[in-house]
């Protein structure tokens, strides 16, 4: 069924759909509607949830936290300081190996307030062992909130759904709701190979010694280190459980075919421009004009950032003459963190490309598609490298 | 009001809590645990932040507790317990207990944010703050609960200036229907609370008394003695406060129109009282009379 509604609400039918069995969250903004919706679907019994209204993201993460570990599909979603809030639960829900789901609607972080979009957010969680995804539109929200649980629950791992604030958040969009059967066929109930139970007592995340060691029967179980290497190896796996999902998902819904990266007019350009979320669609616009003017230039939405998909990314770069990182997030005193993981994805590479960083967009900053259109056409017409140094666009000093 | 206590020769035989686990000689905390668990039974799902108990429970892969117990974040307990609650209701397995055991730190400091948001929610748990008076498992810092003038790692000179936080009316001012204390000096009392605790739906909060040797600089064998004097000197009450009436119990009902034991009595028996002189004693004895001729006035109904 299609409909138009707000993106926050795209994200809540994908919860709804998904089969969620505890909803816990706090609200911050731009994410409120999407908590506010989701309250309104267990309060009307539209949806078979408990809702547990907490008094703070911490605690927000820590019930999902609970409720993950006794054996319940559970969801929460933030924002900017309200994920800051929650940062000691991201790491635990990481390392305790619990298939929660999160939207992360992004927003800039104070000091000072800005409640305005950039990806900060989300950047600051980048090595916390989730499995981070952004959207570009509506239909990726709610198609990505029902991958996000087939995903998290294959391989034991937290998922962050990202979307950009107010831009995609809060705008009208068409979208395409699946049905409920269809995703009861593509996502079964959770079925978790172990939970709290009195029947069956076990001491979850006990301290753990830097050796492995024996149990009372003299098994060897693992250290801390082996356990941590798990996770590490378990996420690398991940990009192949990615993309099985992204075929199985097409199969049933028809949609999907680029689970890491979107390409648009990419194959045969020489220059090519990579940036997150929906910043990535806006340049769409860019591209046709500058394809009408004879530029050979396309862009890629990258869809998965963690794990980071390297081998798809260098593959996608390989050949291009110049490649143009936009991103709306800065690792302060050095660069954008997804020019940094681009480059590193890059080394070793045969005749790599030219690479460079436009910072925009941080705090809400209006990013005008003719400073993009200015910005990619006077880079695709260079052909010196740069210093790595980035450039800030839209900047009014 | 009055309900069949139990007596040593009741008391379940069932052990949740194995032998040889890694508390302290003389702890306190361990004879409740003991105790608890056995009031609290087999259906059971026990949440732990970090403290003394996350010590005794063991370290991987082998624990000290026969039941389900997911071991979370210092600020998160009663949130945890509250996901746990969540997942039961959806799960449809209403009769599985969920209670959380944390230390003063956990309770008083850390986690009352928490706690306080789990009581106004109403959520069905049993919450036990087991109180030894200063962070112990990090090797003995002042709390919110450490009593005034007491000496920590953190207050190692002149002693804590402030007085010890009032937990249980903190949490009794949340209007839930359960809050009481008791004393690991008084193992069945407490055993009783937990059981009555059970029977009663929304946020249970009991609150004991865990004298701790290595922390209060007394010998481990003055455990159950040193926990009778906290109650018998008026410093350490044992109530119960069910919808909103309090009653003491047990042994310090027993007290009520008798002579208590002066309070330098108990002061003299640890290390951690050294820093008092006579002034700061009077003062503390003055207090403890005040309080106790206020439960004496309540006895006699009078307001």
């Amino acid at each position: 069924m299609h409909i138009i509604e707000a993106g926050n609400v795209a994200a809540a039918m994908g919860v709804k759909l998904a089969g969620v069995q505890v909803v816990a969250a706090y609200p911050i903004t731009p994410q409120t509607p999407l908590t506010e919706k989701l309250s309104e679907l267990v309060d009307s019994r539209q949806m078979d949830a408990q809702y547990i209204p907490v008094e703070s993201e911490h605690s927000a993460l820590s019930v999902c936290i609970a409720a993950s570990s006794a054996g319940s599909r559970a969801f929460t979603a933030t924002s900017a300081n309200g994920l800051l809030y929650m940062n000691e639960q991201i790491h635990w829900a990481a390392g305790a190996r619990l298939p929660i789901v999160m939207c992360v609607v992004n927003r800039g972080i104070g000091a000072p307030w800005t409640v305005w979009n950039d990806h900060q957010d989300a950047m600051s969680q980048r090595d916390t062992g989730w499995i981070q995804i952004y959207c570009c539109d509506h239909q990726q929200i709610i198609d990505t909130v029902i991958q996000a649980f087939a995903i998290a629950e294959t391989v034991r791992a937290p998922v962050m759904v990202c979307y950009d604030g107010y831009i995609l958040s809060h705008t009208y969009m068409p979208f395409d709701i699946p049905e409920q059967a269809d995703v009861e066929k593509f996502l079964p109930a959770f079925t978790p190979d172990w939970a709290l139970n009195p029947q069956c007592p076990a001491n979850l995340n006990t301290v753990t010694l830097p050796e492995p060691r024996a149990d009372v029967r003299g098994n060897t179980a693992p250290g801390y280190m082996e356990i941590r290497h798990n996770l590490h190896t378990d996420l690398r796996r991940t990009i192949d459980v990615i993309a099985d999902t992204d075929a199985k998902f097409k199969d049933v819904f028809g949609r999907g075919g680029q689970p890491f990266i979107e390409s648009y007019f990419c194959d045969d350009a020489d220059h090519v421009v990579v940036c997150l979320g929906s910043l990535s669609y806006q340049m769409r616009d860019v591209i046709d004009e500058l394809r009408k003017e004879g530029v050979s230039v396309g862009v890629y939405g990258l869809r998965l950032y963690r794990p980071f998909p390297d081998r798809a990314v260098a593959e996608a770069l390989g050949g291009k003459n110049n490649v143009l990182v936009f991103e709306k997030a800065l690792s302060y005193g050095y660069e954008g963190p997804l020019f940094s993981d681009i480059k590193a994805a890059l080394y070793g590479t045969d005749n790599p490309p030219r690479i460079r960083n436009f910072i925009l967009g941080l705090g809400g900053r209006e990013i005008r598609t003719r400073d993009l259109y200015q910005a990619v056409k006077t880079a695709c017409s260079e052909n010196q490298n740069k210093p790595h140094d980035p450039d800030f666009i839209g900047l009014k000093m | 009001m009055a309900t069949k206590k139990t007596t040593i020769l009741n008391l379940p035989e069932e052990e949740f809590v194995h032998p040889g686990n890694r508390a302290c000689a003389g702890c306190g905390l361990s004879i409740v645990y003991k105790t608890g668990l056995k009031a609290l039974g087999r259906d059971t799902i026990l949440v732990v932040p970090p403290s003394c108990l996350t010590v005794l429970q063991g370290l991987y892969p082998i624990a000290a507790t026969q039941l389900p117990c997911l071991n979370v974040t210092f600020a998160s307990t009663a949130a945890a317990a509250t996901g746990v609650l969540a997942a039961m209701r959806a799960q449809k397995r209403p009769n599985v207990q969920v209670a959380a055991w944390a230390g003063d730190g956990g309770t008083s400091d850390i986690g009352l944010q928490a706690l306080s948001g789990a009581c106004e929610r109403g959520e069905d748990f049993i919450f036990i703050c087991y109180d030894n008076e200063a962070y112990m498992n990090t090797g003995v810092q002042r709390s919110g609960t450490t009593p005034q003038h007491v000496l920590t790692t953190t207050t190692p000179f002149t002693g804590k200036h402030q007085r010890k936080k009032d937990v249980p009316a903190i949490i009794a001012a949340h209007g839930i229907d359960y809050v009481a204390t008791a004393s690991a000096a008084y193992p069945l009392d407490f055993y009783d609370k937990v059981v009555k605790a059970k029977s009663i739906s929304g946020p249970k909060y009991i609150h004991v008394h865990t004298p701790c040797p290595a922390g209060w600089g007394f010998s481990p064998r003055y455990t159950v003695k040193i926990g009778r004097m906290a109650v018998e000197t008026g410093l350490f009450d044992l109530y119960e406060r069910e919808k909103g009436q309090m009653r003491l119990t047990g042994a310090s009902e027993k007290m009520l129109g008798k002579k208590r034991k002066p309070v330098a009595d108990y002061f003299a028996t640890q290390n951690r009282f050294k820093g008092m002189d006579e002034e700061k004693i009077q003062a503390l004895q003055a207090e403890v009379d005040e309080k106790w001729a206020a439960y004496e006035k309540i006895a006699q109904g009078v307001c």
